[in-house]
């Protein structure tokens, strides 16, 4: 990009820090993907000379536990001073500041649901250990994202709140002597945005393929914050088009045509007493204004949008699935801890001594006084907690499908029906799916694993068929699926739907002794990392090869020439791991 | 399992002192919610008759779940409570008085605003069911019992919001208080049960996973949400959250005349729901519907009927007719259909398709 092609995004980052200083709590923060390095460094830099002196900025680690997360007993101070003391959390610490969370890709489900809900009503929910007490909790989150792998991303549910999502990779940005930005902070509540900017910034989403209602809105406030910093008390073109480049540009999930600018709607009558200041326009018409907006944030898309969109489609499918990314904990005999749970200690569970301990302390002087000979720590067996893991619900179910052939779309269409019928089984458990389907020259991910039903479906409608048959592809896909699911402690099965006819090698050429040598190789690691297989031979005549392979994987062989879904799904929860 | 007595009573005098106050900061107003009809209409409805048996509100996100449930809150008229209870006992029902309460010389009756309880994600087991309270244990020798948050509900609302995220073993134990409309708590050498009645709100986005089957019984409701697609209403939308952000004084002010007509209808649905009439027809008409839905047991019908009743209060009908069934069909009904793997539409969808066949306009 040459210095005369309009906004550098090096520029366009550094207002984004600018312009969350200045309303951090309206914009709610940013999410920043890049690896750790200077321009990250450098940004965080701006962001923080921007706010007032003084103001909190706290780091959330990952795998943040409750306790910390929104505060709780104070363990520690609790034994010492013999009466419960609380200790404010990191949301409650972090009020009128930043959060800054560090590898946000990999951030729980759980922990986001948490944050989004204290960003939403702006004070924390103390409910824990004894403790009841809504604390305020106003701050700005700035997500680090380093995820290198276009569907690790930081999770939806964030996203949405979080104004500006930059990708800093590769980037210098301009070194800038920043001082608090006071002066913007006061002037920002009398910044008027003129009646059409509403208007103007859903149009503009709305013809960039943004669903969400909160983009618009942020786009808004971004608009007035640009305002503010540069000391008007109105929002020009200019604050309008930075707020569409930084807000709506990198939400965007199609490029706007023409047609589909649509004619600027009569928005439904107020009702009597809310009749607004309808001032005369003063500004250019809101149709006007959009399609300017649209411009602008058409001109900060990256080329090659398409791919982008697309990477950005499969993003959007994996980061909504619970899971914490890399827990590599001892975890495939036990499953990962997911907190604790009262209960009697039999043998076999595990304590939770911390939180037993936690239990236990507040109640020491009354303990005390009630029986004064005893232990110096009296522990009751209702203040036991045990840990508990998700080992039950480990399973993730992978199919593979052959997609390849005449009989591809009955096939897909069976296995379509099992997968929803494991899953509609399944809730209980909290078992995963994924779908491979291979043919023509290679293996698709259709479903990333994961516990929706709602998702499957719409992942599964729309497949398509016919094609050779690159079952190596296939196979190594699906390897790749389970191992990730292991490294989670979850459990993986794989399920390989295929009449077993290799025809396309690894590399994609055709030949069938090639594609069958790939496939049996292929397989050979599924047996040796333990990962249960079951292969159903969807051949109307079983084939030997298919009960090699199914051999080479250590899989179960299962021929069913007319695989339907009952028979299958009631062959895969026979093979499901017990418990 | 035998109480001291006077450890429960000592409790009372002091109702809520660890509660956090309804927080005094303004909200969006209910009637100020532009579209999400169905949301807003099941709500009204569990707010005329709870024993509808709560609502589940699924769908996208950013389409002002959390907001429109937080509304509802500020709209509730008050209700009558014995003064010092910390369960907010009826004293127009003498049957379902806590035990303090039965016992106590006299009791005076007060008005309260109508408990609306968020059950925030992260709760621990002890602030949800109520524990001792520890730090009169520690200061007065004393074993007294601090309600939890099962307490502050009774005869309001819990509000869940991700309820799909929500641990395990909360949703276990709110499962077993919702089935017995009783809470009991143990702890160091004390025994405690009281009332705990409540109507169950829950929100969440079904993307972030699913429901426990369990859980999706207990909703007597269930509202699917879409962001609103045509642009004038997405603006309305925007234009009067930006306007509420920037001023919520005033936007409240002048939505206060709706409020108070939202309020008005609500009362005098209450004072008319005992009168309204369920005529033979629209009791067939409803067993029809299930039957040709195939959803399970008696709950379906039950709830299709009750629902309808308070749909009628509502608009000051007297008698329930199959307008009325058929606007309320799909939330009584649409999470009791069993799960057809054959079959892709929605089930709001299949609900639809079985009112045309069934009960055609």
């Amino acid at each position: 990009m040459s210095t005369e092609a309009g906004p550098q995004p090096a520029d366009d980052a550094v207002q984004a820090a600018l312009l969350l200083a200045v309303d951090p709590v309206g914009l709610g923060g940013a999410v920043l993907r890049a690896p750790a390095g200077p321009a990250r460094d450098a940004w965080l830099a701006v962001l923080r000379a921007g706010l007032p002196a003084a103001s909190p900025w706290r780091r959330l680690p990952l795998g943040v536990p409750d306790s910390r997360l929104l505060g709780g007993l104070d363990l520690s101070a609790t034994l010492a001073a013999g009466r419960p003391v609380a200790e404010r959390g990191i949301l409650a610490e972090a009020d009128r500041g930043i959060i800054v969370a560090a590898m946000a890709e990999r951030l729980e489900a759980a922990t986001a649901a948490r944050i989004a809900a204290v960003m939403d009503s702006g004070q924390v929910a103390v409910q824990r250990d004894g403790l009841s007490d809504n604390l305020p909790s106003r701050f700005a989150l700035v997500a680090l994202d380093e995820g290198v792998a276009p569907e690790e991303v930081a999770p939806a549910s964030l996203r949405a709140r979080l104004a500006f999502h930059l990708d800093l990779t590769g980037l210098r940005l301009p070194a800038l002597a920043a001082e608090p930005i006071l002066a913007a902070r006061a002037l920002l509540p009398d910044v008027e945005a003129g009646d059409d900017l509403p208007e103007a910034m859903c149009g503009a989403a709305a013809s960039l393929g943004i669903d969400d209602l909160r983009a618009p809105l942020l786009a808004l406030r971004a608009a007035r914050a640009a305002a503010a910093l540069a000391g008007r008390a109105r929002v020009t073109k200019e604050d309008a088009e930075l707020a569409a480049r930084l807000v709506l540009a990198p939400r965007a999930t199609m490029v706007p045509t023409e047609e589909s600018a649509e004619p600027p709607p009569e928005p439904p009558p107020p009702p009597d007493d809310q009749s607004e200041q309808k001032e005369p326009d003063r500004g250019p018409d809101p149709k006007e204004l959009q399609e300017m907006l649209v411009a602008a944030a058409q001109a900060a898309l990256p080329s090659g949008l398409l791919e982008a969109l697309q990477l950005r489609e499969a993003a959007r499918r994996r980061s909504a699935t619970d899971g914490k990314a890399g827990a590599r904990r001892n975890a495939a005999r036990r499953g990962r801890p997911v907190g604790t749970r009262a209960g009697q200690l039999r043998s076999g569970d595990r304590l939770a001594l911390v939180e037993t301990l936690r239990n236990a302390a507040p109640w020491q002087a009354v303990r005390r006084r009630e029986n004064p000979h005893g232990p110096p720590i009296r522990v009751r067996k209702e203040d036991i907690r045990l840990r508990r893991f998700r080992h039950k619900a480990g399973t993730t179910a992978i199919f593979v499908v052959d997609a390849s052939g005449s009989s591809a779309l009955h096939r897909l269409a069976e296995a379509k029906g099992a997968v929803e019928m494991l899953l509609a089984d399944c809730y209980v458990r909290r078992d995963q799916v994924a779908v491979v389907a291979f043919r023509g020259r290679g293996a698709d991910v259709l479903l990333p694993p994961t516990p929706s039903l709602v998702r499957a479906k719409r992942s599964l409608a729309g497949l398509p068929g016919g094609g050779p048959t690159p079952l190596a592809a296939g196979i190594d896909a699906a390897a790749a699926i389970a191992t990730e699911a292991a490294r989670r402690g979850r459990t993986p099965l794989l399920v390989l739907l295929t009449d077993g006819r290799a025809n396309i090698a690894r590399d994609g050429t055709p030949g069938r002794p090639a594609a069958e040598e790939d496939a049996l190789s292929a397989a050979v690691p599924i047996r040796n990392a333990g990962i249960p297989a079951l292969l159903v031979d969807t051949a109307p005549r079983p084939h030997p090869f298919a009960k090699r392979i199914a051999e080479a994987m250590g899989a179960r062989y299962v021929p069913l020439p007319a695989a339907d879904a009952g028979r299958l799904s009631t062959a895969v929860a026979a093979a499901r791991p017990a418990g | 399992m035998a109480n001291e007595g006077g450890s429960i009573a000592a409790a009372q005098s002091r109702t809520g002192r660890k509660a956090p106050a309804r927080p005094s900061r303004l909200v969006f107003p209910f009637s100020a919610i532009v579209g999400q009809d169905e949301m807003k209409l099941a709500l009204l409805i569990s707010a005329v008759d709870p024993s509808v048996g709560g609502v589940l509100v699924f769908g996208d996100r950013g389409t002002g779940k959390s907001t429109t449930v937080r509304a509802l809150a500020a709209l509730l008229p008050p209700m009558q409570a014995v003064a010092g209870c910390p369960f907010a006992c009826d004293p127009a029902k003498p049957g379902d008085l806590c035990e303090a309460c039965r016992t106590a010389a006299r009791r005076v009756a007060i008005s309260v605003p109508v408990p609306v309880v968020d059950l925030p994600l992260g709760a621990t087991e002890d602030r949800v069911t109520g524990a001792l309270d520890i730090e009169r244990a520690l200061a007065e020798g004393v074993k007294a019992f601090e309600p939890g948050l099962l307490a502050r509900a009774h005869r309001g609302f819990l509000y869940i919001d991700e309820v799909n995220l929500l641990e395990d073993h909360i949703v276990d134990l709110l499962l077993d208080v919702a089935a017995s409309g009783e809470n009991v708590v143990e702890r160091e050498g004390i025994s405690v049960r009281h009332p705990a009645r409540f109507v169950l709100i829950g929100s969440g986005n079904p993307e972030e996973g699913e429901l426990r089957p369990q859980l999706t019984d207990r909703f007597g409701l269930a509202v699917e949400v879409r962001t609103p697609r045509d642009l004038p209403t997405r603006i309305e939308v925007v234009r009067r959250r930006d306007l509420f952000d920037r001023d919520p004084k005033r936007f409240t002010a002048a939505w206060a005349k709706e409020e108070a007509a939202t309020r008005t209808r609500i009362l005098a649905a209450r004072r008319l729901l005992p009168k309204v009439s369920v005529p033979d027809a629209a009791l067939e008409a409803a067993a029809r519907l299930c039957l040709a839905l195939g959803t399970d047991g008696l709950r379906g019908e039950l709830t299709l009927m009750r629902t309808a009743r308070a749909l009628a209060a509502l608009e000051g009908d007297r008698e329930v007719t199959v307008a009325h069934l058929r606007r309320v069909a799909a939330p009584a009904l649409r999470h009791r259909l069993r799960r057809d793997p054959l079959d892709e539409a929605v089930a709001g969808t299949r609900v639809e398709r079985a009112l045309a066949e069934v009960l055609p306009p």
